[in-house]
């Protein structure tokens, strides 16, 4: 048993990390009253602008004679992937914020679009390099397990906590970033302040628009860097055709099932992490691995339904969310 | 405190009206500025857009054999639009028509499969969708009654259906309806016999889809539930308060917007594909957001987008074989589409005034 759990764990914490960056990203986003359903699409727009990075960085460097190194890649890829999540998020803040557009379709829209980008340009740059896209062994070890000097080599204890890729460890500081700045920043209090309720936060002098643009932009920044950990960790850095499958969708849930704090979030989407992988480690007798793999699905409509049927006011999402703000309908 | 805040460089005000023809003229210029953007995409890639769209659209009608392609690709996205326009005119977000497709799939399926031998066509074909419809819905159904009792959040408990319904169809691919004899985890074909009957090259399904319009049409404009459900839609307060029973409403249309998708997947069993497979939805239940949001709920604008975007389909796939540019491209152009029609709404309701013709105005 603990042995199962000493593998399932770090597997889980594995698997967990894009949700949870997915999540974050949707987190910041909703806050500021934009419920944005495109993370899926944001996530795959990420999710080859990182790898694409990566592969262009090294055929750069390898075409002038040099050798690529595993550290400016890895930036390079958080660098694109959170500007094509962040160009995603652009799009749909200036339909929903600026032309007040219907924010549901177009977060619908965004997924359909993103997905369209990540599978388009994944096959063409495949095309392009001669069958398929993929990172050397370079760019693959800096995703890989760091290996830190001596908490790595602690007994249980460095498997469970200090051997994971750098992606993971941003992902846990950004989560406890993000409670501080909601819990006790200026700007974090105004963002709130503007997805309960905008039309008092532009009373008091808050700058609504430029409020909304922030959050969603950057939230979808983190998004993008949640597609890339698909792309470049999940995958160990080769485009597989619709690679994001449904996380971004599992990400939109975790928010909810977080009740809108990142802290939680860690928690939950570590849970969905383990139940996305679980079948590899636990394995139950008569079930085909088919009825086994609803399992993140089921539980999320279990969780979508119990939480929906006990909604107290304390958990609630943003007032606004979903809405935009008429300031002239005041 | 009294410093005048700097007039902005553009304001913007509601319009009291638009002619209609205005409004189709800023809808067309929208449309012409998404291909063209589409176009400079294809220009950055190095192709000539006016040859890349020209053999799109000769890809999808430049002969009898694509152009019965291209409304094969239509009608499933006609129909399974129509669906969900039902669910979206009461702002109920039914993305789940994936789901509910291959639910019907197996309905129809297991009809198909297995009592081919015991029914002649007609009551087979019969049954088929009497399944299809009465899964699909039921499959619609459970979501909107959570909905209804707890307001359970629509959008992903019809999304996380798709995946379950995909996982059963990959299940029953690998054990219980394996095809005999296969190799690799694969549906059995459905019996010719049993297979719908074609009128002018296409399975029958084209006519029930125009049939569909109308009715669609006439039920929405036309009858009380269909009144309801617009009332439901603009606010669910006041149907309350008129003494409709919301959730009632609610349940009701989702199931007949879950029939319909079920009757895209029968359709696609026993007209299209023959047999059963995790790509029998193939993505037409997004695709048909798209289309029932480009059309703003009307079945007639329905009919002429999902021709549209068949032909785009179809037109992608002769693009990737002649110029090697992959198909996913139609789901890039698709999207750019929509959000510049999402986008020209604004330009419709509001009007901007520049500074100086304030003096003008006032």
């Amino acid at each position: 048993m603990l042995e199962i759990l000493g593998s399932l764990f770090p597997a889980a914490v594995l698997a967990g990390t894009p949700l949870l960056l997915g999540a974050l990203g949707e987190i910041l986003t909703e806050r500021a009253g934009n419920l944005n359903l495109g993370v899926e699409g944001m996530m795959f727009m990420g999710a080859i602008s990182g790898l694409a990075g990566s592969y262009f960085y090294e055929q750069a460097v390898l075409s002038s004679g040099g050798t690529p190194s595993g550290v400016i890649s890895a930036v390079i890829a958080l660098i694109t992937s959170m500007l094509a999540g962040m160009l995603g998020a652009l799009i749909y803040s200036f339909l929903t914020i600026s032309l007040r557009a219907n924010q549901n379709v177009t977060g619908l829209t965004l997924t359909i679009f993103g997905t369209g980008f990540g599978n388009f340009f994944g096959e063409y740059i495949g095309q392009k390099a001669g069958g398929y896209v993929a990172v050397s062994s370079v760019t693959k070890a800096a995703f890989s397990g760091l290996r830190i000097p001596v908490l790595s080599d602690l007994p249980v204890l460095g498997s469970l906590l200090f051997s994971y890729n750098w992606l993971v460890y941003l992902a846990v500081l950004l989560a406890v970033l993000m409670s501080w700045f909601f819990a006790r920043s200026r700007v974090g209090l105004n963002l709130r302040a503007v997805g309960e309720d905008p039309a008092t936060a532009d009373a008091v002098g808050i700058n609504v628009t430029l409020y909304k643009y922030a959050a969603t932009v950057i939230g979808g920044g983190i998004c993008g860097i949640g597609g890339m950990y698909m792309s470049m960790v999940t995958t160990s850095g080769v485009w597989v055709h619709g690679c994001v499958s449904g996380y971004g969708w599992l990400a939109v849930a975790l928010v909810i099932f977080a009740t809108w704090r990142p802290f939680r979030g860690m928690i939950v989407a570590l849970i969905f992490g383990g139940l996305t992988i679980m079948r590899m480690y636990v394995s139950i007798p008569g079930l085909p691995a088919q009825i086994y793999d609803m399992l993140p699905y089921a539980a999320t409509i279990l969780v979508l339904v119990v939480t929906s049927m006990r909604s107290s006011r304390e958990h609630a999402q943003p007032k606004s969310c979903g809405l935009n703000y008429f300031r002239e309908e005041r | 405190m009294t410093t005048q805040p700097k007039e902005p460089l553009l304001r913007m005000a509601k319009r009291d009206s638009i002619s209609p023809r205005a409004a189709w003229g800023i809808r067309a210029a929208a449309f012409l500025l998404a291909l063209i953007t589409g176009g400079l995409l294809l220009l950055l890639l190095g192709h000539n857009p006016i040859t890349v769209y020209s053999a799109m659209i000769s890809g999808a009608w430049g002969s009898p054999t694509v152009a019965r392609e291209t409304v094969k690709i239509a009608v499933p996205l006609l129909i399974t639009s129509i669906g969900i326009s039902l669910a979206f005119r009461m702002k109920f977000w039914n993305i789940g028509a994936e789901g509910q497709i291959l639910v019907g799939a197996i309905a129809a399926g297991w009809f198909g499969l297995f009592t081919a031998t015991i029914f002649p066509k007609i009551p087979l074909v019969l049954l088929m969708m009497a399944s299809s419809m009465i899964l699909g819905g039921l499959y619609g159904l459970l979501p909107a009654i959570c909905k209804a009792k707890w307001g359970t959040n629509e959008t992903l408990f019809t999304l996380m259906l798709n995946y379950i319904a995909l996982a059963f169809v990959k299940y029953l691919m690998n054990g219980p309806w394996k095809a005999p004899g296969s190799s690799y985890p694969k549906i059995a074909m459905l019996a010719p016999g049993a297979r719908l009957t074609k009128v002018l090259g296409v399975h029958w399904g084209w006519i029930l889809a125009l049939v569909l319009v109308v009715v669609s049409y006439v039920y929405i404009t036309r009858t009380k539930q269909g009144y309801e459900i617009a009332v439901v839609g603009e606010s669910a307060n006041t149907a309350r308060y008129a003494g409709i029973r919301v959730g009632r409403v609610m349940c009701r249309t989702m199931f007949l917007s879950g029939a319909l998708c079920g009757l895209v997947g029968m359709l696609q069993f026993a007209g299209a594909d023959y047999t059963l497979t995790e790509g029998t939805a193939g993505g037409v239940g997004f695709t048909a957001i798209t289309v029932a949001w480009l059309s703003k709920m009307n079945p007639f604008g329905m009919l002429v987008v999902s021709v549209f975007i068949a032909m785009l389909e179809r037109g992608s796939n002769t693009i990737q074989t002649n110029f090697k540019i992959p198909a996913s491209a139609s789901d890039l152009i698709i999207g750019i589409i929509l959000f510049f029609m999402l986008g020209c709404e604004f330009f419709i309701t509001y009007k901007l005034i520049p500074r100086r013709k304030e003096e003008h105005h006032a």
